[in-house]
C-alpha cells in the first residue's frame, strides 16, 4: 500500500511536471508576443526590447523554463501582462467560489443521476427506462451554454425564481449547479443503472426476494448500497469532466471562479492567466484521481491496490 | 488594438482657441436640472485590468480611471473641446516650444494631500521610466530630455521643470500642436508619490489620485466600487454618490437585467445578436443613444507585394466594394468611409467625393494595369464575428471584377504580426484591429498607420505605405502651434489624407457607430452617454432621476 501510494505520488509529479512544460511552451507557440500586449500600439522598438529584457523573455527557453519552475515551486504563479497583478492572487480570490459550485454540481449530479439511474434499473426495459435514458443522453450531449442560457431565461427571467446570474447566496448557486450537473447526470445515470442491474442479478437479492421481505426493502437495504458504492468512487474522476463545463457556465452565470478567470484570458490572450489556472486544474484533476484510487479499496474490498 | 481609447468629436472647433496668453477659466459647468445623489450599477464582462493611469490602456478602465485622476487639461463633458482642468491657466511661447502651466489651488489627492507641480513632474516621468513599462510612454516624445529619459539613461526629464509649488513648466525639442492633447490623455494624470512608492506595482489595484471618485472597495472577480470624493476641487461634481461595477456579465445577461431594472448601464453595449430586436421595439430603442466614434474600418493593401504595388490595381479594388451593402451586413451599427478620417475628425475633407461604388470602371483599371483576367490573392481578417462575415461581402465584391481574394481568418494577434511583416499580408480588413484616435487629433491617424514611421518590421503601417514628401508635410502641420492657425492646420492634414487617397494604400470602408443603453432613470443630456473619451458614459457629469 506504502510502496504503491510512493509511485503514485511519484507519476502525478511527473504528470504535473509535464503539464507545466506543455504550459510554458504555451508562451512560445501561441502568436501573441507579451512584450507587445506590454508596450502598446505606440511603442518604440528600444521600448520593446528595453521590456523584453527587464522581463527576461530575451533569454533562452531552457533558462526561462528553469526560473519559471524555480518560482512554481515556490508558489509563484507569475504576473499578468494584461492585468499586472500576480496570478496567484487572483486564482486564490477566485477558487473558492469554484469550489462551491464544485461541490453544489456533485450534489445535483449525484441527486438527478442516481435517482433516475434507479428508476430505469428498477423498470428496465420499460418506456420509463428508455424515456430516462434518452433525457440523460440529451443530458450529457446538450451545450452548456445553451442548458445554461435556457435555464436561466425560464427560471430567473421569466418565472422570476432565481436570480439572474450572480454569486452570493444559496438561490445564487442553484441554477449553475443545476447546468454543470446536469451533464455528470447524464453519466451517472447510465452508471447507476447498469451498476444496479448487475446487483439485481446477484443470488443474494434473490435470496432476500424469497424470503419474502418487501420490494422497496430490498432495493433500498440490499441493493442500493452495493450499488452506488462504485460510483460514488467516480466522483474524484469526476472532476475533470466538472472543471471543463465551470468555463462555459461561470461565464454564462457570472460566476467569479477560475473558470470564468480562464475564459476572459483567453479572449484577452493573457498567457500567465492560462498558464496558471491550467496548472491548478490539472492539480486538482490529478490529485482527484489520486484519492479516487485509494479510496476505491475502502468501499470496494474487492479492489486491491498494488 | 481593439482595446483603446475611442473618441468623437461632437464639438467642430477644438481647443487650440485658447489664446496664446494666459487665459482663465471656470471650472466645469454644472447641469441645472441634475439632483445630486443616488447610486448607478454598471456591469462589465471583463475584469478591470489596472487602474493605474500610467498601465491602463483599454476602452474598459480608460474612463474609470479618469474618474479618479485628473490631468492639467481634459474635455468639456461630452465633447472634444479641451479646457484646463487641474491647470487654472497656461501660456504657450510663440515658438510654440514652451509650454507653462499655472495649476490650480488647493487641490487635494484622496490622501488629504495638497497636489503640486512635483507631483506633476514626477507623474510624467514615472511613464516616461522605463521600469514603468507603461504603453503610454511615447506620447511625451516632443518633451526634452526624453530619449536619454525613455532609454534609462537619465533619471528625469530636464524638459519639466517646477517653476514654483503652482507653476510647471515644459520646454519642447520642436513645436507641437497636440502638445495639450498629451497633456488630456490618462497617461499624464498626477499620481502621488508616495502612495506609488507604497504599493508598488500594486499601485493599479490601490489607486489614489484627485479625481471625482475615488475606490471604495475592488473584490477580484466581482464588482469595484467608486464613491463620491467630499472634497473634490470642482464643487458640485459628481452627482452620484456611488457607482458599482459588477464584473463578469456576459452582455446578454446584462441586457436582460436592464429589461428587469437591476442594473443601469451594460457597460459592454448591445450584444449583436440582440441589436435588432432592440432597435425593433420603441421602448428599448427610446433608451439607446447614439453617436459617431473615431474609427475607421479599412482594408489595408501591401505596396510591396504585386500586384499591389500597382497604383491602379489599388483603386480599382476601392471602387470594387460596395460599401452600402457591408454596412448593412453588420445592421447599419456604422456609416460608409471614404477617407481615412472619420467625419467628426477635425481635418475631414468634406468636399472629397472618395472612389464610387463602380465594378466596370474597376474592371477597366485592372485591364490597364495588366490583370484584364483578375489575380489571386490573400484577405488576412481576424476570426471573430462580424469580421469573417465582411471579409465575405468583401470577397464577393474583389470576385465581381475578377480578383479571387482567399480569406485567411486568424486570431487577431497573428494578422497583427503578419501585417507587420514586410511582404506578410497582401490584404487585411482592419475589424477587430482598427486605429481608434487616442486624441480628437487629425495627427493621430497618420504616423503609426500610414507613415513611413510606422512602415517598420512589427509596426502598424500594414500597407506599408512610405511617402516621404507626405511625411514631410506632416512635420510641417504639427509645428503650426499658434491656435489662430488652428484651420490652416486642419487644413493641411485635410490635403495629406486626399493625397494619400490618390495612392490608395487603402480603401476605407466604414465608420463604426456607438450604441449606448441606460436604464429610464438616468439622466444628463445624451451626448454625456456617447462621450467621445469616456466609455460607455461620463461617470462624473451622469445623474439618476429618482433621488428625493
Amino acid at each position: 500500500m506504502i510502496a504503491y501510494l510512493c509511485r503514485r505520488l511519484f507519476q502525478s509529479l511527473l504528470i504535473l511536471l509535464g503539464i507545466s512544460i506543455i504550459t510554458f511552451a504555451l508562451l512560445y507557440l501561441l502568436p501573441a508576443d507579451p512584450v507587445r500586449q506590454i508596450a502598446g500600439r505606440s511603442a518604440t522598438p528600444a521600448t520593446v526590447e528595453s521590456i523584453r529584457r527587464q522581463l527576461g523573455l530575451d533569454q533562452p527557453f531552457l533558462v526561462q523554463y528553469g526560473r519559471y519552475l524555480w518560482n512554481l515551486v515556490q508558489g509563484d504563479l507569475g504576473r499578468s501582462y494584461i492585468q499586472r497583478s500576480e496570478v496567484s492572487e487572483l486564482i486564490v480570490a477566485r477558487l473558492p467560489a469554484t469550489l462551491l459550485l464544485m461541490v453544489g454540481a456533485i450534489v445535483c449530479e449525484l441527486l438527478i443521476g442516481l435517482t433516475m439511474g434507479l428508476l430505469a434499473a428498477v423498470r428496465r426495459g420499460s418506456a420509463t427506462d428508455q424515456s430516462l435514458m434518452v433525457a440523460s443522453f440529451v443530458g450529457v450531449s446538450a451545450p452548456q451554454f445553451v442548458v445554461g442560457l435556457l435555464l436561466l431565461y425560464v427560471f430567473a427571467v421569466r418565472l422570476n425564481w432565481f436570480p439572474i446570474g450572480g454569486y452570493g447566496t444559496f438561490s445564487h448557486l442553484i441554477l449553475p449547479s443545476l447546468t454543470v450537473g446536469i451533464l455528470g447526470a447524464g453519466w451517472y445515470a447510465r452508471m447507476m443503472r447498469s451498476s444496479m442491474i448487475d446487483v439485481l442479478r446477484q443470488d443474494y437479492i434473490r435470496t432476500a426476494r424469497a424470503k419474502g421481505l418487501a420490494r422497496a426493502t430490498v432495493l433500498i437495504r440490499h441493493a442500493l448500497p452495493n450499488a452506488i458504492l462504485p460510483i460514488v468512487a467516480m466522483i474524484g474522476i469526476d472532476v475533470g469532466i466538472l472543471m471543463g463545463g465551470i468555463v462555459v457556465v461561470e461565464s454564462v452565470f457570472g460566476w467569479p471562479g477560475i473558470g470564468q478567470l480562464v475564459w476572459q484570458a483567453i479572449q484577452r490572450v493573457d498567457i500567465p492567466i492560462i498558464m496558471g489556472v491550467t496548472l491548478v486544474s490539472a492539480f486538482a484533476i490529478v490529485l482527484g484521481n489520486l484519492l479516487a484510487d485509494i479510496v476505491a479499496p475502502f468501499i470496494d474490498p474487492r479492489i486491491k491496490l498494488r | 488594438m481593439k482595446r483603446i481609447l475611442t473618441t468623437t468629436v461632437a464639438a467642430s472647433a477644438l481647443a487650440l482657441m485658447i489664446g496664446m496668453a494666459s487665459t482663465n477659466v471656470q471650472a466645469e459647468q454644472l447641469d441645472p436640472n441634475a439632483k445630486p445623489g443616488g447610486e448607478i450599477v454598471i456591469t462589465y464582462k471583463d475584469d478591470v485590468a489596472t487602474l493605474d493611469p500610467a498601465i491602463g490602456y483599454d476602452w474598459q478602465n480608460w474612463s474609470m480611471i479618469k474618474s479618479l485622476f485628473d490631468g492639467l487639461m481634459d474635455y468639456e463633458a461630452g465633447t472634444t473641446t479641451l479646457r484646463p482642468d487641474m491647470a487654472e491657466s497656461y501660456e504657450i511661447s510663440p515658438d510654440g516650444q514652451t509650454f507653462t502651466f499655472k495649476l490650480r489651488k488647493g487641490v487635494k489627492f484622496h490622501n488629504g494631500r495638497e497636489m503640486t507641480a512635483e507631483d506633476v513632474k514626477y507623474s510624467i516621468e514615472r511613464v516616461v521610466n522605463p521600469a514603468t513599462q507603461s504603453p503610454g510612454q511615447g506620447f511625451f516624445g516632443s518633451i526634452k530630455g526624453y530619449e536619454e529619459a525613455a532609454a534609462g539613461k537619465a533619471d528625469g526629464l530636464s524638459g519639466i521643470t517646477v517653476v514654483d509649488p503652482l507653476t510647471v513648466k515644459f520646454e519642447l525639442t520642436r513645436p507641437d500642436a497636440t502638445f495639450l492633447h498629451v497633456m488630456a490623455i490618462n497617461f499624464s494624470h498626477v499620481v502621488p508619490k508616495e502612495e506609488v512608492e507604497k504599493y508598488g506595482a500594486d499601485f493599479g489595484k490601490h489607486p489614489v489620485g484627485t479625481g471625482a471618485f475615488k475606490l471604495a472597495e475592488w473584490t477580484l472577480g466581482q464588482r469595484v466600487v467608486f464613491e463620491k470624493n467630499p472634497d473634490y476641487w470642482n464643487t458640485g461634481l459628481p452627482y452620484l454618490n456611488k457607482i458599482t461595477f459588477e464584473i463578469g456579465q456576459e452582455p446578454i445577461v446584462a441586457l436582460l437585467r436592464l429589461q428587469k431594472g437591476e442594473i443601469d448601464v451594460p457597460g459592454d453595449g448591445i450584444p449583436p445578436a440582440k441589436f435588432q430586436e432592440v432597435m425593433s421595439d420603441p421602448a428599448q430603442k427610446a433608451r439607446v443613444v447614439e453617436g459617431g466614434q473615431l474609427h475607421t474600418g479599412y482594408v489595408t493593401m501591401n505596396v510591396n507585394i504585386p500586384p499591389f504595388d500597382n497604383v491602379k490595381v489599388r483603386q480599382a479594388v476601392n471602387m470594387a466594394i460596395n460599401k452600402d451593402r457591408i454596412v448593412q451586413l453588420i445592421n447599419n451599427r456604422a456609416v460608409p468611409a471614404n477617407q481615412p478620417l472619420p467625419p467628426s475628425m477635425p481635418g475631414y475633407a468634406k468636399d472629397y467625393k472618395g472612389y464610387p461604388y463602380d465594378a466596370a470602371k474597376a474592371k477597366e483599371l485592372l485591364a490597364e494595369a495588366g490583370h484584364a483576367d483578375g489575380f489571386e490573392t490573400d484577405l488576412y481578417v481576424m476570426n471573430t464575428d462580424p469580421n469573417p462575415r465582411i471579409a465575405q461581402g468583401i470577397q464577393q465584391d474583389l470576385a465581381a471584377i475578377g480578383i479571387k481574394a482567399n480569406i485567411q481568418a486568424l486570431a487577431q494577434a497573428n494578422v497583427i504580426a503578419a501585417g507587420g511583416e514586410k511582404e506578410g499580408a497582401p490584404m487585411i480588413w482592419s475589424g477587430g484591429m482598427a486605429w481608434i484616435a487616442d486624441f480628437p487629433d487629425p495627427s493621430n491617424f497618420y504616423g503609426p498607420i500610414l507613415g513611413c514611421g510606422g512602415a517598420v518590421p512589427g509596426g502598424w503601417n500594414w500597407s506599408w505605405y512610405c511617402n516621404e514628401d507626405l511625411d514631410k508635410k506632416a512635420a510641417e502641420a504639427d509645428s503650426i502651434v499658434d491656435p489662430a492657425k488652428a484651420d490652416e492646420r486642419y487644413k493641411m492634414w485635410s490635403d495629406i489624407y486626399v493625397k494619400i487617397m490618390e495612392d490608395a494604400p487603402w480603401a476605407p470602408v466604414f465608420n463604426e457607430q456607438r450604441f449606448t443603453m441606460k436604464s429610464p432613470r438616468m439622466g444628463g443630456a445624451d451626448n454625456l452617454y456617447v462621450d467621445p473619451v469616456h466609455i460607455p458614459v461620463n461617470y462624473d457629469h451622469v445623474y439618476v432621476n429618482d433621488v428625493q
